[in-house]
């Protein structure tokens, strides 16, 4: 019967009703429904996501999907975002680049995460694909203002160009007036990330005049305060914006300029950059605030009365990232101050203002983070550092906040224990993943026992990203959550007493994960090896900046272990100081 | 369940289970698993149960962090937290000295100290997990409120150790100053390139206090040949070979001025402040660069302070 009504319908009817099936998930679970649809399915789909660039070669992607016009692909594991991965690991995007070009010709949106991008990537971009939309560089790096020179003049229907976090090499300010006159087509421009001499300001402005579906600007630390009004009096459609330099002597003239400026963006939900703040101009937001949801002070230098005093005008925030660089006893008041005016927070973070010291500089507490839950029942992402934690605390937040997806704390001290007891926090992030039933994301740290880890596999059923460090007492830990947590796609440990027991016994496991990072644990080589020889379906890379791994005995720890499922066989592309576990490449390295 | 591990290929199942089953290669995998874990001993091997009767009832009790459970430490040449068990006991919650690296040679000189005088934690690679992004940001902020200190100087200038004591901020308040960003006055980690290499390394400046250090390093990097480890001991010599002129390249950085300088010229400090990037550059290459002390005396003096 069923298998009747599957070909009874025209394949233009399949076909269409597949276009609205837009998360890769369904997609893929659509294909495996038959051959036929799978067929259909993989001529219609546009966008394809690859969550590690090393899992498949492009040419595996374009036989199997010649009809893409969106392509995403990360690189680097995310532990490089802490100069955990040494430079040149990897992650190009040149071959990815090359042979889409020819095979994708209708190419319209690129968007990278922890890439090397080059200025030849970039060039060959401008030159291939004729009607590109859309190009997001996030976090990525290997680029200079020459690459964006050309992407500018070559690309007539740029809609998205988007650079956050990127490390650009500065060579010319005068790629943006690269743009030719006839590019109009601006939606998205954020160069937040690029250093002084990288944009010239008038060609900005010309470019922002001209653009009038411009919804998103974030402009670059470079840009000062007082030319912030004349940005947004050409551009009043702005959603999202994004300020330079929020810091200037104050002048009543350029206060009411700047004011006048902001009230004339009717739209404007969310605000970003205020690098530098001179609290004196933050009144200039007011108008605006009531509208806000997002807001990103999480680089503004300001003190918590200032903050407070802005953020009460903000009831309709939802999102909250700042940072807490102030020295007095109201940081966790400044929080229970936000807990009762922005009752639709989902998200917040909160940053350190003095990693590295060793006395606390402000009186940043775990209350201010059980306050929030406590106000802010719809809380969905924290990211949260501070310097103490009790196991109480986490409880209290896991039974206020049931609906948490994402919970990152970070004690800053490594292994400190809870606070009031000096026992380990294993019971309060217990708690966070026994109440937290969706909960996707996990970071831990403070102090750590294996009983931690027994509780995240017991009830971290959902939970598919989970980092540790300088957690666990022994393999056991590890076991719990490789044989526990169902839906764990990555996994990234440092710094744990985690060996080869609990990863071998559990090497099927790694096959349904997207990758495991592991640095400075105590698995041995001659696990690795072993990894390598029986699971063809993994890649297995030793990282080791000191002396080739063969070099030692067997039984000596590596430095750093990236495994990850691949259908692309090792890659090629190893710098001298990563080691392939595969047994064929081991001849040729 | 006395410790006994076995492969479990279900592996906790999950979306499209890649779970192959049982198969007769597991004997074999066990055997070696054995073999392995013996040569590198765990004293928790006995305990490990993995009969997952799993006692949820609190976790009450207080685990003594300071026991390193795992000796692994006697086959690894990798230091961490564990190994110094002593130094875990005597913290404070306010933290002691740091403790941990990741397989670097900084570790003889972050083994603290008894007493716990405290050092941050600034030492530790990767911690707290802070993108390089916004730690870039931090130092820049942090330099930028200097110069607002009473120099009406802009640019960033060199202050005198007092005036890096009594850090500002807008407000007049005062900042920690103990913070590692501020009295190194750089954070982190700068290109290197290398000629003739064309992919660049990065090198953590905090790791080093003195010139001799980081040119080790950087040879460790750059200069060590990883497939011949007869030819690593003689490079392991002694380390001013990128220094000291003799060899054929020779060790050059970019300051803030966008000047291209021999490294060794200043006192650490200056060097660490004004460092842009680095470049080991052909001798050839190197003539009419700042000009190289070549009295051994006058090397002396341009050592770190």
């Amino acid at each position: 019967m069923q298998k009747e009504m599957a070909y009874s319908f025209p394949d233009e009817v399949l076909k269409h009703v597949f276009s609205f099936i837009q998360s890769d998930k369904d997609r893929n679970a659509v294909s495996l429904v038959c051959k036929s649809w799978y067929e259909i399915e993989r001529w219609c789909r546009r966008k394809v996501f690859i969550g590690n660039c090393y899992a498949v070669s492009p040419r595996m992607v374009i036989r199997r999907f010649p009809e893409v016009r969106s392509i995403e692909l990360k690189g680097k594991p995310h532990f490089a975002d802490f100069n955990l991965v040494p430079d040149g690991w990897g992650g190009y995007v040149l071959q990815w680049i090359a042979e889409m070009a020819g095979a994708y010709p209708w190419l319209g949106e690129i968007r990278l995460k922890r890439m090397v991008v080059t200025d030849e990537s970039l060039e060959l971009i401008a030159k291939s694909f004729k009607n590109f939309k859309v190009l997001v560089l996030f976090s990525c790096e290997g680029f200079s203002t020459d690459g964006l020179a050309a992407i500018a003049a070559s690309c007539k229907n740029l809609r998205e160009l988007d650079l956050r976090e990127s490390e650009v090499d500065d060579l010319s300010g005068h790629w943006l007036a690269q743009f030719p006159e006839t590019c109009t087509s601006l939606v998205s421009l954020n160069i937040s990330c690029l250093g002084s001499d990288e944009v010239s300001f008038s060609a900005l402005e010309r470019l922002v005049d001209r653009c009038p579906n411009l919804r998103s600007l974030q402009l670059n630390r470079a840009v000062t305060l007082d030319k912030i009004a004349n940005i947004l009096r050409r551009a009043p459609q702005l959603v999202d914006f994004g300020t330079g330099n929020y810091a200037a002597e104050l002048q009543p003239d350029v206060f009411s300029n700047l004011a006048g400026a902001f009230s004339s963006c009717k739209e404007l939900k969310s605000l970003s950059g205020f690098w530098d703040v001179v609290p004196a101009y933050l009144p200039a937001l007011y108008s605006i605030c009531p509208r806000l949801t997002s807001l990103n002070l999480s680089y503004a230098t300001i003190q918590s009365p200032d903050l407070i005093k802005l953020v009460s005008h903000c009831p309709r925030l939802q999102r909250l990232l700042f940072l807490i660089q102030v020295l007095d006893y109201v940081e966790d008041s400044g929080l229970e101050e936000l807990a009762s005016s922005c009752k639709d927070l989902q998200e917040l973070r909160v940053f350190p203002s003095d990693p590295f010291g060793v006395e606390p500089n402000v009186s940043l507490t775990e209350q201010g983070l059980v306050a929030v839950s406590l106000g802010c029942p719809k809380l969905q992402s924290v990211l949260y550092f501070c310097r103490r934690m009790s196991n109480a605390a986490l409880v209290t937040i896991a039974q206020n906040c049931p609906n948490l997806t994402r919970f990152r704390l970070c004690i800053i001290e490594p292994k400190t224990p809870d606070y009031l007891t000096l026992d380990p926090l294993d019971a309060g992030f217990g708690a966070i993943v026994e109440h937290c039933k969706d909960l996707r994301r996990l970071s831990l740290s403070g102090l750590l026992t294996d009983h931690v880890f027994e509780y995240i596999g017991t009830y971290g059923k959902k939970l598919e990203m989970l980092s540790v460090a300088f957690a666990g007492d022994s393999d056991l830990g590890l076991h719990h959550v490789l044989s526990g947590c169902e839906s764990l796609r990555k996994l990234e440990i440092r710094d744990c007493p985690f060996g080869d027991k609990a990863l071998l016994a559990n090497a099927a496991k790694l096959e349904t994960m997207r990758s495991l990072w592991m640095s400075s644990c105590a698995v041995s080589f001659g696990a690795c090896k072993l990894l390598g020889q029986k699971m063809p379906k993994l890649n297995v890379e030793v990282i080791d900046e000191t002396e080739p791994p063969d070099s030692r005995p067997e039984s000596y720890p590596v430095d750093k272990l990236y495994i990850y499922k691949s259908v692309a066989g090792p890659r090629f592309d190893m710098p001298p100081f990563v080691w392939s576990m595969d047994e064929a490449v081991k001849i040729l390295h | 369940m006395e410790g006994e591990l076995v492969l479990l290929g279900g592996g906790g199942g999950g979306g499209g289970g890649g779970s192959s089953g049982v198969s007769t290669n597991e004997s074999a995998v066990l055997s070696n698993v054995e073999v392995v874990s013996e040569a590198c001993s765990y004293p928790a091997e006995s305990e490990l149960e993995l009969g997952l009767g799993l006692s949820l009832g609190g976790a009450t009790g207080k685990t003594k962090p300071a026991t390193a459970t795992s000796s692994w430490g006697e086959c690894g040449r990798i230091l961490t937290a564990k190994d110094f068990p002593s130094v875990v006991s005597h913290r404070t919650k306010n933290g002691g000295p740091s403790v941990s690296v990741s397989g670097t040679k900084r570790a003889a000189e972050s083994v603290s100290h008894e007493g716990g005088s405290p050092t941050g934690i600034s030492q530790v690679v990767g911690w707290p997990p802070i993108r390089a992004y916004r730690m870039n940001s931090l130092v820049n902020q942090a330099k930028s409120q200097r110069a607002d200190e009473g120099d009406s100087g802009i640019g960033e200038k060199d202050k005198p150790k007092d005036a890096l004591k009594k850090k500002l901020n807008y407000n007049g308040n005062k900042i920690s100053s103990t913070t590692t960003v501020n009295e190194k006055g750089h954070l982190g980690f700068v290109k290197v390139n290398m000629d003739g290499i064309p992919i660049g390394r990065k090198v953590d400046l905090n790791a080093h206090s003195c010139y001799q250090s980081l040119a080790q390093a950087l040879e460790d990097m750059f200069l060590r040949s990883t497939n011949s480890v007869g030819a690593e001991k003689e490079q392991l010599t002694k380390a001013s070979k990128l220094l000291d002129g003799s060899f054929e390249f020779v060790l050059t950085y970019e300051d803030k001025e966008g000047d291209w300088m021999l490294v060794g010229d200043v006192p650490w400090r200056m060097f660490v402040s004004s460092v842009r990037r680095l470049r080991i550059m052909r001798t050839s290459e190197a003539n009419g660069l700042a000009p190289r002390f070549h009295d051994s005396n006058e090397r002396q003096r341009s050592k770190p302070i």
